[in-house]
């Protein structure tokens, strides 16, 4: 048995579904990312995880116990938000301290000494007595955490925790939190957009569109098997071409240029290159005028000697294919 | 359980559910009240409608509904027009001493609208000071009711505008000067229809505070009948209640009509300053200042001299006729109310801001920080706005009929300072809730999900985070509630006790028995305290800011 288990939670807000029986599973001390463009019912979903929403049915299950009723309050968890929702009036170890009031084994000092070993783990030992106002985005970011992870919940939840912030300070920042949450071995469920926050962070990916869960699986499952063309889509990029029976849909990486004559599938004619960095992106047309992408190690691209308008022999390893029925959606 | 309450809790519920009981206790069951006597006849049988055709009927009585929209109409179009001119001065342009100019044009908010009639005695009546110097007017009757009303609504215009005109769009001038535009078309182009709505809604907030104005006619109406002077014959003269209320229903009518306007209005008033607007910089224009800075001075000049005829009086021994200076007008005769009616009113001044201040901010906070109960929640907001459309005399009145029946358990707080400090809650709730609101709003909606994951009790969290960063807005509203139950006379002066007489009524009593030095002297006071507090809350207000950057 999980120890969350999301049980068939429909949600509607005016009519509108939010969550449409949706259910998961979640195991001790894994990092889940629910992943979903906006507006697909991720915020909802944590929040109602959180016992913050009322779901209008199914259940949500703690640890074996039903706790779809309980309010917030009895379900022993950290959350952050977006914003940190950090309390401005009070100094970094005062917003800590606010939650600290009723581990009631506690006293006054040992209070004090949980939240030194919080603010250890985050760095902010020296920032302790500043008010939010004082510190950098990355820093309230850490903060917010300390407060959630301080009275040793048995689970964590993060609501984009890192959109708000500058793309530098967000990598080094994912370490960093995976790292706590590996070290505290603490359940977590994050939301987010970004697909290689995602990807990095996760153990289990739950992918999310339309209110409704799309797929569910490791990070590499779901790069490697997208269960559908949306997720397929949605995560890194997928070229699909047209096939007899569905369509067909391969990484760009996967594809591999070829001779003319030694195991060529197709032949696309060159349209123009796109420097990455490490890996050039090669676009091209397939007879029939489908588009399709292939990647190359830059150094190797450059290799190649081929210019826009010549034509390129791909070499689609049947592994690596996916197939799709026509009326999947992409 | 859950399902029920949805995300509050029953103690949630509990307190939300007192907190709109005791309000409507106190604002519905009493308009209910008002609104049965007035259908009913003196031997308690039903009349219809009887009730309105004998007042308009009476010519000496429906006379007063001409003269009252005589009155409120000739007041909101000069309260609009200076307010607009001052507050363009203010923001528009470059004059010298802005700070000076604002604050002067607040002057008659802290005084009671009796003073302000009586300052005018003391300027155009009999003995008056410019009466002295050869000026002829007519001040009792019409003439002297519509300037003493346009002193009275002449802030709130220019406080309406101030707060239009401070945001613009630098760009749209930016671009119109680039065009070549002349001032007066910019203005007409650009600057009225960006404030169209103010000019609107500044109209008929004056049009209403005149309209429903007891102070000034009651100074200075002599033979002119009102709708406020009317209401209080009828009740307090004549006893004749069905008939009060009958004209209590009437006075509601502007401001029916304007809650009607003002929702069509608000309705359709979104923000036309967008996001990306720069800030306007007003350009040098020696001649455009010089006209302005003549505008406030002449405007500033007369709420002084106002002032300055009141210290006269006040403090000389008998003027006009013996100018000696003196202290002795501010040994109250006793039989006004004395020095005592001053401490009184302070009494209930500060009961009405620390209960009035901490019912808003609760109820605000309800409100706006729980969820669930949506029909209550809804019904409870609609409680919130509804004193906006009452006036003072109509809360005093209904008061009277509800808690002055027999049968009325709560009976016993009719004549005490209880029922002060609760018609002035009442009377001055929407202002505050308001404040209230928009600073509630202002904070992260997810403090309260922080703290509830962290099982921390909801008193708590109000009371170390939600109280404190609203800190600015309580202040403001215990202002509020203080400057104003320190001048009201309109809803107390059905009210009040024997026992316990306030400073703004005394006033009006000396006025009555001829101890006009008396009156200025208590109307001294007041201002006093007033702009005291007034400072004392621009000083805190600043303080916290500096604080919090
Ligand atoms: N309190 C609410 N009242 C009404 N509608 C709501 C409320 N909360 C969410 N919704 C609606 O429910 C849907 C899902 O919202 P949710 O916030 O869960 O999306 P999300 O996946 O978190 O999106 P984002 O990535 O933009 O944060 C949206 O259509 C949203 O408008
Ligand atoms: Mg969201």
């Amino acid at each position: 048995m999980a120890f969350l288990e999301i049980r068939n939670i429909t949600k509607r807000f005016a009519g509108q579904a939010a969550l449409e029986d949706v259910s998961a599973d979640i195991d001790k001390g894994e990092m889940v990312c629910v992943l979903g463009p906006s507006g697909c019912g991720k915020t909802t979903l944590l929040r109602i995880i959180a016992g913050l929403e009322t779901a209008d049915s199914g259940s949500v299950y703690i640890d074996g116990g039903d706790c779809t009723s309980q309010p917030p309050g009895k379900r022993n968890f950290g959350i952050v938000f977006q914003s940190y929702a950090l309390f401005p009036n009070m100094t970094v170890s005062d917003n800590i301290m606010f939650g600290l009031h009723r581990r009631r084994g506690l006293g006054r000092e040992e209070m004090r000494a949980r939240v030194d070993d919080v603010l250890g783990m985050v760095d902010l030992l020296e920032h302790r007595n500043k008010y939010p106002r004082q510190l950098s985005g990355g820093q309230q970011q850490r903060a917010a955490l300390a407060r959630a992870i301080a009275p040793a919940p048995s689970y964590l939840l993060l609501d984009e925790p890192l959109s708000a912030l500058d793309a530098k300070v967000r990598v080094r920042l994912r370490g960093e939190i995976r790292g706590i949450q590996r070290a505290l071995g603490i359940t977590a469920v994050m939301v987010t957009h970004d697909q290689e926050e995602a990807l990095t962070m996760a153990d289990k990916i739950i992918v999310m569109n339309n209110a409704a869960v799309v797929q569910t699986g490791t990070p590499r499952e779901i790069y490697d098997r997208p269960a559908t063309p949306f997720v397929a889509n949605f995560i890194g990029f997928m070229n699909f071409y047209p096939a007899p029976e569905g369509v067909c849909a391969i990484r760009p990486e996967r594809i591999e240029l070829t001779g003319a004559t030694d195991g060529c599938d197709m032949v696309a004619e060159i349209k123009g290159f796109e420097f990455k960095g490490a890996v050039t992106r090669i676009h091209g047309v397939l007879p029939r005028q489908t588009e399709i992408c292939v990647d190359v190690a830059s150094e190797k691209a450059d290799a190649l000697d081929v210019r826009a308008s010549d034509r390129m022999y791909l070499r689609i390893p049947k592994e690596h294919l996916l197939r799709y029925p026509a009326s999947a959606a992409i | 359980m859950r399902r029920i309450f949805g995300q509050a809790g029953p103690a949630q519920l509990l307190i939300l559910s007192a907190l709109i009981l005791s309000f409507t206790v106190t604002l519905i069951f009493p308009l209910f009240s008002l609104l049965s006597k007035a259908f009913f006849d003196k031997s308690g049988a039903f009349a219809g409608i009887r009730n309105y055709i004998d007042y308009f009927g009476t010519p000496s009585l429906s006379v007063s509904i001409r003269n009252t929209a005589e009155v409120s109409s000739v007041t909101a179009v000069f309260s609009v027009l200076l307010g607009l001119a001052y507050a363009y001065a203010l923001t528009r342009t470059n004059i010298r001493g802005k700070a000076f100019f604002r604050y002067t044009a607040l002057i008659p908010i802290f005084l009671p609208t009796v003073v302000h009639a009586l300052g005018l005695v003391y300027i155009f009546g009999r003995q008056g000071i410019l009466t002295g110097l050869g000026v002829e007017t007519e001040l009792y009757g019409r003439f002297g009711v519509i300037l003493s009303e346009i002193i009275f609504t002449f802030p709130q215009a220019f406080l309406m505008f101030a707060v239009a005109l401070e945001v613009a769009d630098g760009r749209l001038y930016e671009a119109a000067d680039s065009m070549g535009v002349s001032a007066v078309k910019r203005f007409f182009g650009i600057t009225l229809p960006d404030i169209k709505y103010t000019v609107v809604n500044a109209f008929f907030v004056c049009f209403t505070l005149a309209f429903t104005d007891f102070g000034a006619p009651k100074v200075l109406g002599g033979g002119y009948n009102v709708l406020a002077t009317d209401i209080y014959k009828q009740i307090a003269g004549q006893f004749n209640m069905n008939m009060g209320a009958v004209v209590g229903t009437l006075l509601l009518l502007p401001a029916v009509a304007s809650f009607a306007v003002g929702q069509i209005v608000t309705g359709r008033n979104t923000s036309t300053v967008s996001s990306k607007a720069t800030k306007l910089s007003v350009a040098d224009n020696r001649p455009r200042d010089a006209v302005f800075f003549v505008f406030c001075s002449a405007v500033s000049a007369c709420f002084l001299f106002l002032i300055a005829a009141l210290c006269m009086g006040a403090l000389t021994e008998y003027y006009p006729y013996n100018m000696a200076p003196t202290l002795r007008h501010f040994g109250f005769n006793a039989s006004a109310g004395g020095i005592e009616s001053y401490f009184n009113s302070l009494e209930m001044s500060l009961l009405t801001a620390v209960f009035g201040t901490a019912f808003v901010f609760v109820y605000a906070y309800m409100l706006e920080k729980t969820r669930g109960f949506d029909m209550l929640r809804r019904y409870g907001r609609l409680l919130s706005v509804l004193p906006l459309a009452l006036p003072g005399m109509v809360v005093g009145v209904s008061f009277i009929f509800f808690f002055n029946a027999r049968s009325n358990p709560l009976h016993f707080i009719y004549g005490t300072v209880v029922i002060l400090v609760l018609s002035n809650i009442l009377h001055y709730f929407s202002v505050p809730f308001v404040t209230a609101t928009g600073s509630l709003k202002k904070l992260d909606r997810e403090f309260e999900s922080v703290s509830d994951s962290m099982s921390v009790i909801r008193v708590k969290t109000f009371l170390r985070v939600s109280l404190p960063l609203s800190l600015p807005a309580v202040l403001e509203i215990f202002m509020y509630y203080f400057v104003n139950s320190m001048v009201t006379v309109s809803a107390v002066v059905f009210l009040y006790g024997a026992k316990f007489k306030i400073a703004s009524i005394a006033i009006t009593h000396m006025e009555e028995a001829g101890d006009i030095s008396q009156a200025a002297a208590m109307s001294l006071l007041i201002l006093l305290i007033n702009a005291a507090v007034r400072i004392a809350y621009a000083i805190t207000a600043n303080i916290i800011e500096r604080k919090n950057l």
